[in-house]
């Protein structure tokens, strides 16, 4: 069974002056492959969830546990074991403009991968794939190539750095927030393309966003992350539709549907206790509005069936031990 | 870029002072004998004429021949100290910043240490001691750099750790470059305004400090530099003697070298500033 | 164009408390003149909530600055007017309009909480709001001002006695919502007051604001780009495109009936739990403010369009209640 990528205990700290900050907090799971699936990594800001992207795409290093790729630790893979590594993990990031480096045009962000990982191809041939990847997310290379960043709009610059994902091809994308710096009118078209290099070209997406309305439209399995660890995770209709920890349901609650037939009614109210417990104790315990004495011990993360995993003690008679991947 | 210089006033105006002088040395040195701006070449004392474009000091120079050597010579320590304290500054300040760790603190500690260190003072103690006839324009370099590399080595480091943390970089490493091919190829390329406006800094700073040294007469006493002439000049003391013309051009050259680089300066300052910069 | 703003008001028949009419804005840059604001109608009583909608470079941001006379340079208003019961704020003394800021009329700028001054107590930022703009300077009565609003965003009144850092996002939102409030304004606008707000803390402060807005019985613009929002707290929606106003209606017309391409295509393309895996964008690309097409701005992307589009500009076509769309599809003759 190849796996594409293992996460195994993954722990992140921080250090803010004297005090330690968990920003990832025991995190496991296989990512298989086959078949392709999106699986969305949803959270506010806080909950880690661009902490566990920059760690799977080797940018930074856990405190505890490891990234195992292809039976290796990442960090310790010889040179060519690391470049299909890095081949086969690669990103779509935020903010359309960082990406770009301000010296070179635009081409510059789609040559540098055409050359590191095809080595083998000519310049004709090289100038062919850049052509076909910009012409794949609606894009006219006449109108792209060798203009420099900010002569383009926002939208026209993230779909390049999609194009430079259908570049590459990789076996896992790490998209973290794609649209949220895009207008909504082009969303559509670039959660569309991400859609098709899952079709197409069989890529993994794990897609980062705190927006579960485009999580809903796009992935097949979701995992909610608060403060650091994982608080339900399943397949995404179900999690959406019927949420059963607190702080899913709190964020389910919440969210602005564009659609009159679904207003914010019922509002849930936390229940803010400023006391902090220890961090033993559940990470949601100091809003949760179902809180009790069991959660200051941390509850396990339990499958209530299949595809529908959360971790609260709400639930701690019916669920049973299974591993988070076997859900997603 | 003929627009942004009609913006860019200071850099319009110093770049055309620096070519003024350009042409005037250039053309200074096609058509003069060097050896006139020696002594004992001409006729001593001589106010302006028509001969003698800036007229002849005590000891029988050329004026004319002295300011063109004298200003060809002062580019040169210019040139000179400030290559070198640049790219001392570009290596210090990139190795230091990239790599970060220990290496950084130690370069960091060592620049921090000798900043505060008054460098009139330790440039007068080295160039007093060393013999007068090994004072040539070489060691007059030297001097001035040994003491002025931290400023660089300090803003270069500045803009690289902030560069650094810019997600291109990331992509960057995403791509498959490895650490050397960051550094050159995205990040120095950005640097490129930065490292002008330094490398201009410390032009600026060799000229003058080359200056104050020649004119306190710590200089190479038999070369026609500036500030030479301008010590020559008082201890003859010219004014009081009427020889108005000897230590004039000398003074008016320095004015216009540190003025066009001084503007050349502010110039850069401001294109190297990302909000204030245009683009095409 | 002239003609657009007397047909409207000729025959919209509102008399609203706010009426904008005819206002125009453009920038002038090295790339040339950019027109932000085209001749923009708009019209809302006292109490109504209005959502102001639109992409990046659709002028909605510009729309409320313009409105409070906060345009700097190199941006300037080329005319136009507006009239909060009765005064034309565009044709008023630098010092009439500054009495009225707050007073009369209030803003809440985008990333409102990052400007509170870190070193102040909230109780020191709502007198120094408050004595900005209005002249009387008893403390007294200020702090009762001051209380009023607080609680009005249901925060306690212990919060005037800190700073800043002590506050979550929401909460330093909230107050500036209150700073917003102080003089119990005619018409508040508020320009994206969620955006750096996680979803929890974004219905909180949505709520609150219209609490507050329900309190005083001003007029709310919520200026912002996030179709949900206005579905869930607004009472109408006005859309806005490369610098004009395309439609206006109440929000159930925009969502269930919209009238305007552009409107129908922004609607569809939203992702509801209805049409999951069903992406529908908008192809091509806003029109440049600096040239912007003939006639209806919308036109080279819009699937309806036909020969008169490419050369006349719409008229708005006035429904009832300071509603309409400017569209040949529903042409005024």
């Amino acid at each position: 069974m190849t796996s594409i990528i293992e996460l195994r205990g993954i722990s992140k700290l921080y250090k803010v002056g004297k005090k330690e900050v968990r920003a990832l907090n025991n995190i496991s799971f296989n990512l298989e492959g086959e078949p392709a699936k999106i699986i969305t990594v949803a959270g506010e800001s806080g909950s880690g969830k661009t902490t566990l992207a920059s760690i799977m795409l080797g940018l930074i290093k856990p405190s505890t546990g490891n990234v195992v790729y292809q039976g290796e630790d990442i960090h310790h893979l010889s040179s060519t074991e690391y470049k299909e590594f890095r081949k086969n993990v690669q990103a779509v990031f935020q903010d359309p403009f960082a990406v770009f480096n301000p010296f070179y045009p635009v081409d510059h962000l789609l040559e540098v991968p055409i050359r590191k990982f095809n080595r083998q191809l000519k310049k004709a041939q090289r100038k062919k794939l850049m052509e076909e990847a910009l012409e794949a997310v609606g894009l006219q290379p006449r109108e792209i190539l060798g203009r420099y960043p900010h002569q383009l709009s926002g939208g026209q610059r993230q779909r390049i750095n999609v194009a430079r994902a259908i570049v590459i091809k990789p076996k896992l994308l790490v998209a973290d927030e794609p649209v949220s710096m895009v207008d909504a009118s082009l969303r559509a078209n670039i959660l569309e393309a991400l859609v098709s290099l899952r079709e197409n070209y069989n890529v993994n997406i794990i897609y980062i966003t705190h927006d579960l309305t485009t999580a809903y439209h796009v992935s097949d399995s979701i995992i909610v992350l608060y403060r650091g660890s994982v608080m339900e995770a399943g397949s995404i209709i179900p999690v959406i539709e019927t949420p059963q920890h607190p702080y899913t349901r709190l964020l389910i609650n919440s969210i602005p549907w564009p659609d009159l037939s679904r207003k914010w009614d019922n509002q849930i109210h936390e229940n803010p206790d400023i006391q902090e417990i220890g961090e033993q104790g559940c990470r949601f315990y100091s809003r949760c509005p179902e809180r009790m004495d069991s959660c200051l011990q941390a509850p396990r993360l339990l499958s209530l069936k299949k595809g529908h995993l959360a971790c609260c003690h709400l639930f701690q008679r019916e669920g049973a031990e299974s591993p988070l991947t076997d859900h997603l | 870029m003929y627009n942004y210089l009609r913006r860019n006033l200071s850099l319009a105006i110093g770049l055309g002072l620096l070519l003024m002088l350009v042409l005037f040395t250039a053309n200074g040195l096609f058509t003069i004998d060097v050896k006139d701006a020696y002594p004992l070449s001409v006729r001593p004392k001589q106010p302006p004429s028509f001969k003698y474009l800036f007229g002849t000091d005590f000891f029988g120079r050329d004026l004319y021949a002295a300011m063109v050597v004298g200003v060809w010579q002062t580019a040169l320590i210019g040139l000179i100290a400030g290559a070198a304290g640049t790219l001392i500054g570009i290596f210090l300040g990139f190795v230091s910043a990239y790599f970060g760790g220990i290496v950084d603190a130690i370069i960091k500690f060592i620049c921090q240490m000798l900043t505060p260190i008054p460098p009139f003072l330790i440039q007068v103690i080295i160039a007093s001691s060393i013999d007068k006839r090994d004072v040539t324009i070489l060691t007059m370099a030297t001097v001035v750099f040994l003491l002025s590399w931290m400023a660089p080595t300090l803003v270069i480091r500045a803009q690289v750790l902030s560069m650094r943390e810019r997600q291109f970089v990331d992509v960057a490493k995403l791509s498959g470059m490895n650490n050397f091919e960051i550094i050159f190829k995205e990040i120095l390329p950005n640097l490129i305004p930065f490292i002008a406006a330094a490398f201009v800094a410390q032009v600026f700073y060799a000229v003058f400090a080359a200056f104050y040294l020649a004119v306190i007469g710590l200089g190479p006493l038999r070369e026609p530099l500036l500030g030479n002439t301008i010590w020559a000049a008082q201890s003859q003391s010219a004014f009081f003697n009427g020889w108005w013309w000897w230590p004039m051009g000398p003074a008016l050259a320095m004015v216009f070298i540190l003025g066009s680089l001084a503007l050349i300066n502010m110039g850069l300052d401001e294109m190297a500033n990302p909000r204030i910069r245009s683009k095409e | 164009m002239r003609w657009q703003t007397l047909e409207y008001a000729a025959r919209s028949k509102m008399n609203g408390m706010l009426q904008i009419r005819d206002l125009s804005v453009s920038y002038y840059t090295d790339m040339g003149r950019a027109h932000a604001l085209n001749h923009v109608n708009l019209e809302l009583r006292s109490g109504e909530k209005l959502g102001l909608v639109g992409e990046s470079g659709s002028g909605k941001s510009t729309m409320g600055l313009a409105m409070m006379r906060m345009i700097k340079p190199p941006g300037r208003i080329e005319g136009g007017a507006v009239t909060i019961g009765g005064t034309d704020l565009l044709s008023l003394s630098d010092k009439e309009m500054l009495k009225s800021r707050l007073s009369t009329i209030s803003y809440i700028p985008q990333g409102a909480m990052n400007s509170l001054n870190p070193v102040l107590k909230i109780k020191r930022q709502m007198i120094d709001a408050h004595n900005a703009h209005r002249e009387n300077r008893n403390t007294d009565t200020i702090m009762t001002l001051a209380r009023e609003a607080i609680t009005s965003v249901e925060l306690g009144e212990h919060v005037l006695e800190m700073f800043p850092h002590e506050l979550s996002g929401g909460m330093k939102q909230r107050v500036c919502i209150a700073i917003g409030i102080l003089l119990q304004p005619q018409v508040i606008i508020a320009d994206e007051p969620t955006s750096a707000l996680d979803v929890v803390t974004q219905r909180q402060v949505i709520e609150t604001l219209n609490k507050v807005q329900a309190k005083i019985g001003s007029a709310l613009i919520l200026i912002g780009h996030d179709m949900g929002l206005m579905a869930q707290s607004m009472d109408k929606v006005a859309v806005m495109y490369a610098g004009e106003i395309v439609e206006v209606n109440e929000v159930e017309t925009v969502f269930n009936a919209p009238k305007h391409p552009y409107t129908q295509s922004l609607i569809s393309s939203l992702p509801r739990l209805e049409n999951r895996g069903k992406f529908q964008g908008i192809p091509g690309m806003a029109p440049s403010l600096y040239q912007l097409p003939d006639g209806c701005k919308f036109h080279p992307r819009c699937p309806k369009h036909f020969e008169r589009c490419t050369s006349e500009i719409p008229l708005p076509q006035i429904l009832e209640d300071g509603n309409y769309v400017a569209c040949h599809l529903h042409g005024a003759s």
